[in-house]
């Protein structure tokens, strides 16, 4: 088995640097050092960019490329130890097992969790937080309140209105500001004797807005309630401990992350986690069945119900402690330099409007609009010039209502992004304003 | 590299595409009595309401309000400029028309535009952008939606 953990878990290749002292300093250059790694191999570790006609991709908000470590250990499972999981008798089976296993141990040190137990394997964030919704929101009263921001993707605001229909439960709303941020002095007066839960995200897909949740989770555990944080957007950009931002429960999807679509995780608080029921039936998520009823699993197993997309899990361990082993808060600094640089060009830039709280309160993901043209006309002008942004709603549509905004252009960056790209989006964003000049 | 990717562009961008986007005709509500559907794309966010008042089986007036895209504004000023006073029967074969025109070359050599509609031939340019040929059909299958007597239309 210690060939096998070793085959689909990348060696470290680099120890973590000291902190970069100096926010100012800028890593753009091809050839510089980021601990082990330099700015162009690290680059290389995503194959995509291979391809010639690779596009300046800077829609990684939506859907990362992949990165090479996850795309090794999901072939390598396939090919040499794949067998269904937690069922077989036989050394194959448990050889995925053992792989899966330690990709539930692998997120759990990524998101700094005290035990794998409280690792769930999901679809994505969209099913973890359904999860939550069908197991601990079924055992809401009416009359119940859940706390939603008006920030949220679609993902983490639709469970709850349907719930809260099914359950007879109040939503109340944490509103933003003009800039798309939460104030924690906006929180205090929804929390109350009914508030159950409050869920928020962590950052914004559609404004990059990194939101106060550790605070906030603290005043709602204060008046008695459940805290669930969408971190969907979070994970690729913060170092997130989940012991230190102290709510019940983190969800994250891998294809944000630089991992295969198709599988996500749930972290969730040990003892929450063993009150709740299961949210759907199956195999492997029982102890015995009889005809007329049903022992269920502890958790996690309790809310796993059938197979699981095992490689993908695997793919998603790998690439999590793959970014275990790289400097990122010197990697986060470097993007952040390269966001800064798109911001301010891009600000600058006549019949450019920018949106949101400023690069200093985001993640590396904002929000534009030109005069002269709508998104997707925009879009369309970006991408014929080999420049791929994401337009529309963002699946956010109250967010960017509470903007008056029924639409933008949002720029968002991965590890693979370079200055050059940050530049190539604001020449062609002012090509494009010109283009479609009145 | 920009001139070319720019003059391409321009085949899909004309002048009176433009000009219809930010001066559509017809664009506005309609007096009752009248009947409407509204149209969405989920992929974009688009949304579109078609209103219209038949005398017979002919559209007497039609107007459309909403928010999109450049190619989905002037589709719905073009649109209503076409079908005003026409029958069911000749709406249902310019819808015909309409999408073959979007859909490709072949498609639209087969289901011909009349002669007098060769203007809607600005919009053949979205055939080499097939995630936009959905913002040039939206207005037309929200105009179906209203004769059909369905609430809503979408893309997807």
């Amino acid at each position: 088995m210690s060939d096998l953990s070793q085959s689909v878990t990348p060696s470290p290749t680099a120890k973590t640097a000291a902190p970069d002292e100096s926010p100012k300093k800028t890593l753009n250059g091809a050839g510089e050092k980021i601990g082990a790694v330099t700015v162009a191999s690290l680059r290389d570790e995503f194959p995509y960019f291979a391809d010639e006609n690779a596009v300046v991709y800077l829609d990684s908000a939506s859907s990362a490329q992949k990165a090479r470590v996850g795309l090794d250990a999901m072939n390598d499972l396939y090919r040499h130890h794949y067998a269904n999981v937690h069922r077989g008798a036989y050394r194959l089976s448990a050889e995925s097992t053992a792989a899966f296993e330690n990709a539930r141990r692998q997120i759990a040190r990524f998101l700094d969790a005290e035990n794998s137990r409280e690792i769930i394997f999901t679809r994505g964030t969209t099913e973890a937080i359904n999860l939550v919704a069908g197991s601990l929101g079924e055992q809401m009263s009416p009359g119940d309140e859940i706390i939603v921001s008006e920030l949220e993707h679609h993902s983490n605001l639709v469970p709850w209105q349907l719930l809260a229909e099914r359950r007879k439960l109040k939503l109340r709303f944490w509103k933003i500001d003009a800039r798309a941020r939460l104030a924690l002095a906006d929180l205090a007066p929804l929390l109350g004797a009914r508030t159950r839960l409050l869920a928020m995200t962590h950052v914004s897909n559609a404004f990059g807005t990194i939101t106060p949740a550790a605070e906030a989770a603290a005043m709602a555990r204060d008046a008695g309630a459940l805290v669930l944080i969408d971190g969907a957007q979070a994970v690729p950009h913060l170092s997130v401990s989940v012991r230190e931002l102290g709510a019940d429960f983190y969800a994250f999807s891998g294809h944000k992350l630089y991992a295969p679509s198709g599988i996500g995780a749930l972290w969730g608080r040990g003892e929450v986690l063993e009150t709740m029921p299961p949210w759907q039936g199956g195999g492997e998520m029982i102890t015995e069945v009889s005809l007329a009823r049903s022992l269920y699993q502890p958790p996690p197993a309790r809310f796993e119900a059938g197979t699981p997309p095992i490689a993908e899990a695997v793919a998603l361990g790998a690439v999590c402690e793959w970014l275990m082993t790289l400097p990122r808060e010197l990697l986060r600094t470097r993007l952040h330099g390269i966001f800064a640089r798109a911001h301010e060009l891009l600000s600058a830039t006549a019949g450019v409007e920018v949106y949101g709280a400023g690069v200093a309160e985001s993640a590396p993901t904002f929000s534009f609009n030109i005069a002269d043209a709508h998104p997707h006309d925009l879009a369309t002008y970006l991408d014929s010039h080999g420049v791929a942004v994401r337009t529309g709603h963002h699946c956010a549509q109250p967010a960017l209502a509470a903007l008056g905004l029924e639409a933008t252009a949002r720029a968002s960056f991965g590890l693979y992004n370079n200055t050059a790209d940050a530049e190539r989006l604001a020449e062609t964003v002012a090509a494009a304003a010109n283009f479609f000049k009145r | 590299m920009h001139d070319l990717a720019d003059a391409e562009l321009r085949q899909l961008y004309q002048e009176s595409l433009l000009h219809h986007s930010r001066h559509p005709c017809n664009f506005g509500e309609l007096t009752p009595p009248m009947r409407e559907a509204r149209g969405y794309n989920p992929l974009c966010g688009d949304k579109i309401t078609v209103q219209l008042r038949e005398t017979g089986d002919r559209l007497e007036a039609i107007a459309f309000s909403g928010s999109g895209c450049a190619i989905s504004l002037a589709s719905a000023s073009l649109m209503t400029e076409a079908v005003k006073g026409m029958t069911r029967r000749e709406t249902e074969e310019l819808f015909a028309a309409f999408t073959a025109l979007c859909l490709g070359a072949e498609q639209a050599r087969a289901t011909p535009l009349p002669a007098r509609h060769e203007d809607l031939n600005i919009f053949a340019g979205v055939r080499e952008y097939p995630m936009r040929v959905k913002c040039a059909t939206l207005p037309w299958h929200t105009l179906r939606a209203v004769l059909e007597q369905r609430e809503t239309a979408t893309t997807e």
